[in-house]
């Protein structure tokens, strides 16, 4: 199994190691609750250095990333601006989403998920070298991401000087960089935060800054009930090769227009665009006690309607939460069932999110 | 909170990771430490109604973390007498406290010799041990 440059570090902080996509990972470090916690309120760091970086450099890299993602990079113009997207494989499924960062004219970079990022880096080579991009996956960066109400404040004590004054001024998907240090304002909690990109000669002595300063270590565990009450998707749950943005609640990732960019993936779902799609994203609250949990079957009067995607705990509900595929004439506001473990219990549909900055934001019907 | 392998010498133990402590007449259970770290923070514990009976070996409630969700293994047979009804609103005692304030039933057990044969705290360290090394 691979490890980061901090596998000591969570050892020594009492990370209780878990396997996650091939690398032995903290899932907590006592308390997933109150790891959870301390982002909503207050500051937590992880370690997601498992997750890939991947440089693209050449004059023609913004033509080949629009025919490779579902987003349109065009649309972010600036250097120093990024864009969550998707990359689609020719049936319309999802191959793997990620965020991507405009460094310049001529140089992007790439974050991707830790599960599918050697797919990732092999499907850019096979089309980097029509469009002369020299792809770099830097196996030598490592990430932290800083996220909750009081990132800001704490990261301005660990930075170099001007790059926290830089940093603390950024708007949400914008990023700075000094030398190789890249500094986000993009996270995967609900929160507020940022993600530190840095080289991993860097990262060991950054890490333990912050944990002077007072940042929480947070284990993949809370990160894991942070994301599902901010309602964003986990790859390989909630979507992936076989399932198609527009049942995924991803239809917003799709540029359409203009309408003369191809890119891979657009035929099959141009071909069912429009048409009413058999299923949807939606968000299930749980009415009763319990955890729902992934791969629970959803009914509707006795009736199969769909499957749990993502289910869990809501700490800040304190109640049973998930996100689920289902059949798309079900209205927001229905009461469905759910088999837990061969009990039907009641679940509300809502719309995700389910809590942003630290509050409640569904609405129960 | 204890260390997930320091056992209390004197209770008894199942494979399955449930404690018994002999009050007199009746047998508390709960789950061990070992067994509330493996299962992460506990978020809703499911217990019988005082009065139904629990079998040994057979499930008398579900405990859920956030991580996964587990049947809970009666160590004996006999009646229910008394259930931990704090565990509704705090659940997070199973972890906090497994061997005391995270008890989650009392049991008259029909046959009070039953709890000589559960496990004592070493077989039971050697049976996690084992079961640790086979995967």
């Amino acid at each position: 199994m691979k490890r980061t440059p901090l596998y000591e570090e969570h050892c020594a902080l009492g990370g209780k190691m878990v396997e996650f996509s091939g690398w032995e990972m903290p899932l907590h470090y006592g308390s997933q609750l109150r790891e959870h916690e301390i982002v909503r309120q207050r500051c937590g760091m992880f370690d997601v250095s498992h997750m890939g970086v991947i440089d693209l450099i050449g004059a023609r890299v913004e033509v080949m990333l629009r025919f490779l993602l579902s987003n349109d990079v065009a649309r972010i113009p600036t250097a120093g601006q990024a864009q969550y997207g998707l990359m689609l494989n020719a049936t319309g499924g999802i191959s793997d989403d990620l965020i991507a960062y405009r460094q310049g004219k001529d140089r992007f970079f790439l974050v991707v998920n830790a599960g599918t990022r050697d797919k990732a880096v092999a499907w850019i080579r096979i089309h980097a070298p029509s469009y002369g991009v020299r792809v770099v996956d830097r196996r030598d960066m490592m990430i932290l991401a800083v996220q909750g109400p009081k990132a800001a404040n704490q990261i301005q004590r660990c930075l170099p000087e001007g790059l926290s004054r830089q940093a603390v001024a950024l708007k949400p998907f914008h990023f700075v960089q000094d030398g190789d240090w890249r500094v986000a304002r993009t996270g995967y909690t609900g929160e507020d935060g940022f993600e530190l990109i840095v080289p991993e000669e860097n990262g060991l002595t950054l890490w333990e800054s912050l944990l002077r300063s007072g940042v929480q270590p947070v284990g993949l565990g809370a990160r894991d009930t942070l994301r599902l009450e901010a309602g964003m998707h986990l790859y390989g749950h909630d979507m992936d090769g076989k399932s198609s943005p527009l049942e995924s609640g991803l239809a917003w990732t799709i540029a359409w227009e203009p309408l003369d960019r191809d890119f891979i993936g657009r035929d099959a779902l141009e071909a069912v665009w429009g048409q009413p799609v058999a299923r949807k994203r939606v968000g299930l609250l749980l009415l009763d006690r319990g955890v729902l949990r992934d791969q629970q079957a959803v009914f509707l009067q006795n009736s199969p309607i769909g499957k749990i995607t993502s289910g869990g705990y809501s700490p800040t509900l304190q109640r049973g939460i998930a996100l689920a595929r289902i059949h798309s004439e079900i209205a927001i506001g229905s009461i469905c069932q759910v088999d837990m473990r061969g009990r039907m219990m009641d679940v509300q549909v809502v719309r995700p999110p389910f809590v942003r900055l630290g509050k409640p934001v569904y609405r129960e019907v | 909170m204890a260390t997930v392998s320091d056992f209390p010498t004197a209770l008894r133990y199942t494979r399955e990771h449930e404690w018994a402590r002999v009050q007199g007449a009746e047998i508390e259970v709960g789950i061990t430490a070992y067994a509330a770290q493996q299962l992460g923070d506990v978020v809703f514990v499911e217990l019988p109604q005082v009065g139904s009976r629990v079998t040994a070996g057979k499930p008398f409630g579900v405990v859920e973390s956030v991580k996964s969700v587990s049947d809970l293994f009666a160590p004996l047979t006999g009646q229910v007498v008394a259930v931990n009804h704090v565990l509704e609103s705090a659940p997070e005692q199973v972890n906090d406290s497994p061997y005391n304030e995270g008890w989650m039933i009392r049991v008259q057990a029909d046959d009070d010799k039953a709890v000589d044969a559960l496990l004592t705290a070493n077989e039971y360290a050697d049976w996690i041990k084992q079961a640790d090394g086979a995967h």
